[in-house]
Parts: structure tokens; C-alpha cells; sequence
């Protein structure tokens, strides 16, 4: 395998709802800070890969206005995933291992403030016998964490403690959405918003864009004089259906560590993409992070959620860390589908 | 140096306007089984599973990948979902085929669908956005005003989209698998059928088709222990442009023409109409053979037409193109790439069945999507390159 490095990383500050921009608009800044961050140039891009949605932007094609955020002129040898950006980012690092690129682009953007999320979502399921009930994700998320508190993995007050945790990190993380000093007890008082998730349980709706760059062995010191390099990334996919998965474990989180070769006790931080807090406990454990982790600093998801975005921006949040010298080794992780169905995992070193 | 990988299994639906007898899932799951029995595969044997699709709206499932992967194989697997307009079908080969040449996975299945008559396209391409210039045309409107931009340009005699159908049309008759197979088929029927769009009449315009198709590739120390022929996959490219800006070429875009360049200097190919045996090309409507013909340098600018008049593109032509009927026969949306792909891998393996090129050793397989914006293309041979 070559030694591919996370070399760049911007994003734009996560808000409840763009309401003056769209997408290209959002991402154009989010590139040119890229540009100004790294000074790579298109001529130096062998790959472009992004991530979006085209039912967060509730119309055909949405990823193609993609490409005058990156002025793609001359052509560009691009691909797009209908994925969160991290999984266009696992793309490209799949492309520079074929030796065909060395350095490529990143992107990945929504504006789920558009539309109504939790029903949207709810498209996701199998359109013959699960959708026409619209099961929302948070409904479905609340049967899981349901699940979760019966069968002992967590309890209303752990789950508390996840949101203050999040949003007290966030108070340093100039682009999260959601911050500050919040009383677990306070927490507890709220009512239900889908039993048993109150709102400080759901990740926000979130608008937002990120951008990282990649690079491949000795092009990394050409943009970072401490690059993260990805150790390993890995991602897997579960059965849909959630009478056939076990709901109270993230098997695909712990086959996808297993592969990347992340090791929970000797990792310095984890970047996790939970939606839901109770699903942060359940990657806390699937990955085996303790007490030596510190997980999200950045705030994480809970913080803020911007759907497509988010996973990239948690590899970028990771790799900034690595660079600061903060940290030696952190995971980064991704998720799609409801109650955690894939996962991605992306372990990086700063030597 | 990247793993050297190649196709070992291909399966594909039939392609009909709706198929009524399946679920989404039965759909991908038939165009898999097929491509595992023809790989000498089971589920086990497979790492990781590709998938692609046109727009979600096409069916009205978002990411619905997420639902059908379990159905071919894909649980507790790597699954990525690709999407780059209609070249899609091309890009879901590529991605797959990266999986095996960056040694990350010994062996990969891509499977690429569309099954339109969940939805309507035309709807779903039609969606009106705030601040977004509509474009309530479909497709063939979308393309009819490039390809009189390039009966401008070349001189192209008006009768070339009608040879290009009539040709496309006869090859599907050989194509058990073709949607649309019309044994009466003439030059009048398709020159007297309905204008649609100017200059496209209904009979050089492509179906909306339900369908799968699937391949299995594998690397070389895999594919070679094979007692039947694969595959060998000599190069992939894909090339992508905006939409619009000032001074586009949008009839010939530069994305084309230098998807061509670097596939072709990647294969070691200086001149490919003689050093490709024949293409599988994607042609939505009649008039793209000529123009692609162009955008992929396989002769002169302006000089594509004379190709199609002159028979070189028939099947007892000395470049044969879209054997199987091509997208004009059968178009499921998100699968028409691969499908190309499928059919140049089915010919250099000699397995094309009633619509295969004699001794074919080399082919090209093509796909565009977008405003002729995105390309992706890839060169297979029955030998390793």
C-alpha cells in the first residue's frame, strides 16, 4: 500500500439553515481556503471525488453544480459517491493506490435544512413493505435507544452525559453549531421528543460543507510538514432491516476497526459521526475507546450534522490535531443508513 | 504499478419497460447470479460490492443501496454507491475496477441498475429548483440543439441519425436480452416516425428501460487460473466538466477529448480505429455514434458521419459499434454504462453470442452523462495488455 497523508481540511461553520446560500455557494469559499491553506492548483488534482445527496437538495443531478465550486476547466478526472464525503474520500485514497493519483480533492455537502430530515429519511427504507409506514429516523433511532436502555448498554443519564460532553468541546471549534455549558440534570428535565430521545439525544439539522486533501508520499511534505497519514480506513455495510441486526452492538464498526487496525487503547482521540447520543456509546464501545481517548474534541456530530458532510469533517477534524502535534494517533469515523447500518473507520498516524 | 485486473463474470436482465415480475431487489439479484454463475462464484467468494444508479428519483428511494445491497451479497461487506449522471454505469466499472488494481481487494462485484418504471424520469429530471434555470425538456430536449451544433459544424448528411438507428436497431434483433426489437424495421418506419425533438425522430430515441447488469472482475493471479477466457482490463479513464460557462464547446467538449487522449496513451494505443477491434458506445440518440466517434478520436473532427454512412460501424464493418443494439435498444439509465462495459468485455471474450465480432481482440467500452459533460470510458482485450 502507498503511505497516503491528509495534507488539507476547511470547512464551512455549521448552521441550522443557509437560508441566503446554496450549494455551490457554500462550497466555493470552502475550496478556495482549501487552495489558500494547502496552495495546491486544479493542474496538481489527479482525482476528484464528493459526497452528496440529491434528496437533501430534492432534485435530480445536485452533485453537478459540484463542479463549478471546483472549476473543473481544463476537465478533471472526477467521480462522485451518493455518500457522505468520507466514503469519496476512501474513493480517492482507493485511486491513489492504483498509482493513477497522488494528489486528490475531497468534498462533500448538504443542505438538509431544505426539507423536513427525519421523514426524508425515512425514503432511505425499502420502498415496498418498510417505507409507506414513513418510519422517521428519530423514531427509529428511539426504538434502538430503547433497546439500549432495556438491554443495559446505556441509560438516559450516559446518554445525557454525551451531549454535554459534545457541546462542551464544541465551545472551541469556531464551526460547530450547537456549544456550550449544559447541566446533565437540566438535560434529564426535558420532555420527550420521541421517547426515550429528548432533543439534547439528536444531532441537529444541520447545513454545511467540507473539504480535505489528500496526498500520497513524498507529495505530502510538499503541503504539510506533518501530514496525518491514513494507517488504515475500512468501511462496512449491514442488512437494512433491523429485525435481522443486532441493534444493541455496531458489528460493522468493530469489523471495519478490525481492518483498519485501529486499536482503541492507543488511540490518542476519536472523531465520531453519531446522530444519536445513545449510538455514541455504541461506537465508544465497538471501538473500545477508554479512559486514554478523547472523544470529540471537535464536538462531533451532536454538535453539529451537516448530512454528507459530516464524516469528512470528522477526518479533517482528526488530521488537524495530528498536525497541531496534539495528537499521535486518532480515528475518524463515518456513518450512513439508519441505526448505524455502515460505518467507516480511518485511523491516522503523524509518523 | 497498479494490480493487473480483469472481468470474469458478466450477467444482465432483460431489458423491458417495466418489469412488473420483480422487486428492485429481485432485479439486482438476477443480473447477479448471473454474473457469479458465469464467474464460477458464490457470495462468499465476493470482498466488496459496487453499486451504481442514475438519480434517486428515478425510483424514488434515497441512497437506495442501502436497502438492495443485502440482496446482492453486500451485508457485512464494503458497499460504495456511485453516482456521476448517465455515465454512471462506466463510473461504477471503473470504481470496482480500482478496488482490485490498488490491491485493496482480490475480488469485487459491480452491479448497476435503473428501474424506471418505479417513477418517471422525465419528472424526476424536470424538478424546478429556486434561482435555477429550469429545464422542463427531458433529455432529448436537452440534446437536440448540441446535435444540430454538430450538423453545422460537419456537414453531416441529414439521413446519418437515421442509419445510425436503422443499424442499432437491426443489431438488437440478434440481442435476445434488447429491450426494444422490432423486426419490421426500415429506413422509412424510423424516417416517417414522429419528430421529436429536431432533428431526433421517436425511432432514433431510446426507451426507458427497467434492468441490472452485474460484473465480477478479479486480479491476475485469480483470472488466470480460468479455463475460460476474461477479460484483461488494459486501461479505465474518467473526465469531467461544468455544465455551463462562456465559451463551452458543449457539441464536442474538451472532457471527451481528453478522455480519449489519456485512455488511449494508458492502453498504448496510437491509432484506435485500427488498433480497437469494435465499441460499445453510448448513443441515447441516433446522432451521439458520429459525434463520439469524434469525441473519442477514433477519426477526424468532422468527419464521424462518413464513418456511419459508409457502413464502417455495421457489425461486417471494420469498426463495429454497439453489436447489442446499444442504448437505443435498451436503457436502464443507470446501468447503460456498464452495460457498454459489458458488452466490450462479453466481445474480446467471445462470448456475445448471435451479435459477436469475429476474432475481436480489443474494445472499447464508453459512457457519457449530464450535459455532455461527464465521461468514462475503458479499453478491454482478450489478452493482457
Amino acid at each position: 500500500m502507498r503511505d497516503v497523508a491528509v495534507v488539507g481540511f476547511t470547512q464551512s461553520p455549521v448552521l441550522r439553515r443557509e437560508a441566503e446560500r446554496n450549494e455551490v455557494e457554500i462550497l466555493i469559499p470552502v475550496l478556495e481556503a482549501l487552495r489558500a491553506q494547502t496552495g495546491v492548483t486544479n493542474d496538481e488534482l489527479g482525482f476528484v471525488c464528493s459526497g452528496s445527496s440529491d434528496y437533501l437538495a430534492g432534485a435530480s443531478f445536485a452533485f453537478v453544480a459540484g463542479l463549478d465550486a471546483v472549476g473543473a476547466w481544463p476537465p478533471l478526472c472526477e467521480s462522485h459517491v451518493e455518500m457522505d464525503g468520507a466514503f469519496a474520500l476512501y474513493e480517492a485514497w482507493v485511486k491513489i493506490q492504483t498509482g493513477q493519483a497522488d494528489v486528490a480533492l475531497v468534498y462533500g455537502f448538504g443542505k438538509a435544512s431544505m426539507g423536513d430530515v427525519p421523514m426524508t429519511m425515512a425514503l432511505q427504507l425499502d420502498p415496498y413493505l418498510c417505507m409507506p409506514l414513513w418510519p422517521d429516523s428519530i423514531s427509529l433511532a428511539a426504538l434502538q435507544a430503547r433497546l439500549c436502555q432495556e438491554g443495559g448498554v446505556c441509560d438516559a443519564r450516559a446518554m445525557a452525559e454525551r451531549a454535554v460532553r459534545d457541546r462542551a468541546a464544541a465551545k472551541t471549534n469556531p464551526c460547530a453549531q450547537l456549544k456550550g455549558d449544559f447541566d446533565v440534570d437540566a438535560l434529564l428535565a426535558e420532555p420527550f421528543i420521541s421517547s426515550p430521545l429528548r432533543r439534547h439525544d439528536c444531532a441537529p439539522i444541520s447545513d454545511g460543507a467540507a473539504a480535505v486533501l489528500l496526498a500520497a508520499g513524498e507529495c505530502a511534505a510538499k503541503f504539510r510538514e506533518r501530514p496525518a497519514w491514513i494507517r488504515g480506513i475500512a468501511h462496512i455495510l449491514e442488512p437494512q432491516d433491523l429485525g435481522v441486526r443486532n441493534l444493541l452492538a455496531s458489528r460493522s464498526t468493530e469489523m471495519a476497526a478490525e481492518r483498519a487496525g485501529a486499536r482503541g487503547d492507543r488511540l490518542d482521540l476519536a472523531e465520531l459521526s453519531a446522530p444519536f447520543t445513545h449510538q455514541e456509546i455504541l461506537l465508544e464501545q465497538a471501538l473500545g475507546l477508554g479512559e486514554a481517548t478523547v472523544v470529540n474534541p471537535s464536538g462531533g456530530a451532536l454538535a453539529g450534522n451537516p448530512i454528507m458532510a459530516v464524516g469528512l469533517a470528522r477526518i479533517g477534524e482528526a488530521a488537524q490535531r495530528i498536525w497541531s502535534g496534539d495528537a499521535d494517533r486518532a480515528l475518524a469515523h463515518a456513518t450512513s443508513g439508519p441505526c448505524l447500518q455502515q460505518n467507516l473507520v480511518c485511523v491516522l498516524e503523524g509518523a | 504499478m497498479a494490480e493487473l485486473t480483469a472481468v470474469v463474470g458478466i450477467g444482465q436482465t432483460r431489458y423491458e419497460a417495466k418489469r412488473l415480475d420483480t422487486s428492485m431487489p429481485g432485479l439486482l439479484r438476477e443480473a447477479a447470479i448471473k454474473a457469479l454463475e458465469d464467474a464460477d462464484c458464490g457470495w462468499a467468494d465476493i470482498e466488496a460490492v459496487v453499486i451504481g444508479k442514475a438519480p434517486d428519483m428515478f425510483e424514488g428511494v434515497m441512497m437506495p443501496e442501502l436497502f438492495l445491497s443485502d440482496a446482492v451479497g453486500g451485508a457485512y461487506k464494503p458497499m460504495l454507491r456511485v453516482h456521476t449522471a448517465g455515465s454512471v454505469g462506466g463510473s461504477t466499472g471503473v470504481v470496482a475496477a480500482s478496488l482490485v488494481q490498488s490491491g485493496v481487494h482480490e475480488r469485487v462485484l459491480c452491479v448497476a441498475f435503473e428501474k424506471q418504471s418505479e417513477s418517471n424520469a422525465i419528472w424526476a429530471l424536470s424538478v424546478a429548483l429556486p434561482f435555477s434555470l429550469a429545464n422542463v425538456a427531458g433529455a432529448g430536449g436537452y440534446f437536440a440543439p448540441l446535435v444540430r451544433g454538430y450538423i453545422r459544424r460537419s456537414g453531416a448528411p441529414e439521413d446519418t441519425g437515421i442509419r445510425v438507428a436503422l443499424k442499432d436497431r437491426q443489431n438488437a434483433l440478434l440481442n435476445p436480452l434488447a429491450h426494444l426489437r422490432l423486426p419490421d424495421i426500415s429506413f422509412d418506419k424510423i424516417a416517417n416516425s414522429p419528430m421529436l425533438w429536431d432533428p431526433i425522430r421517436y425511432l432514433e430515441t431510446c426507451p426507458s428501460s427497467d434492468g441490472a447488469c452485474a460484473l465480477v472482475m478479479e486480479k491476475q493471479s485469480l483470472a488466470e487460473k480460468r479455463s475460460r477466457p476474461v477479460a484483461w482490463i488494459h486501461a479505465t479513464e474518467m473526465r469531467s466538466e461544468p455544465t455551463i460557462f462562456s465559451g463551452r464547446d458543449q457539441v464536442m467538449p474538451r472532457a471527451t477529448l481528453d478522455n480519449a487522449a489519456s485512455l488511449y496513451k494508458k492502453a498504448g494505443i496510437t491509432k484506435p480505429r485500427e488498433e480497437l477491434d469494435c465499441a460499445e458506445i453510448y448513443v441515447p440518440f441516433s446522432w451521439f455514434e458520429p459525434m463520439w466517434l469524434e469525441g473519442m478520436r477514433i477519426t477526424e473532427l468532422g468527419e464521424g458521419w462518413k464513418m456511419t454512412c459508409e457502413g464502417a460501424t455495421a457489425r461486417d464493418g471494420d469498426f463495429p459499434v454497439n453489436m447489442s443494439g446499444g442504448v437505443l435498444s435498451s436503457n436502464p439509465i443507470g446501468a447503460s454504462g456498464l452495460i457498454r462495459f459489458a458488452e466490450a468485455a462479453r466481445q474480446v471474450r467471445g462470448s456475445a453470442g448471435k451479435h459477436q465480432v469475429d476474432g475481436a481482440r480489443r474494445a472499447l467500452g464508453h459512457a457519457y452523462g449530464g450535459g455532455s459533460q461527464y465521461f468514462s470510458t475503458w479499453i478491454v482485450g482478450s489478452q493482457k495488455p
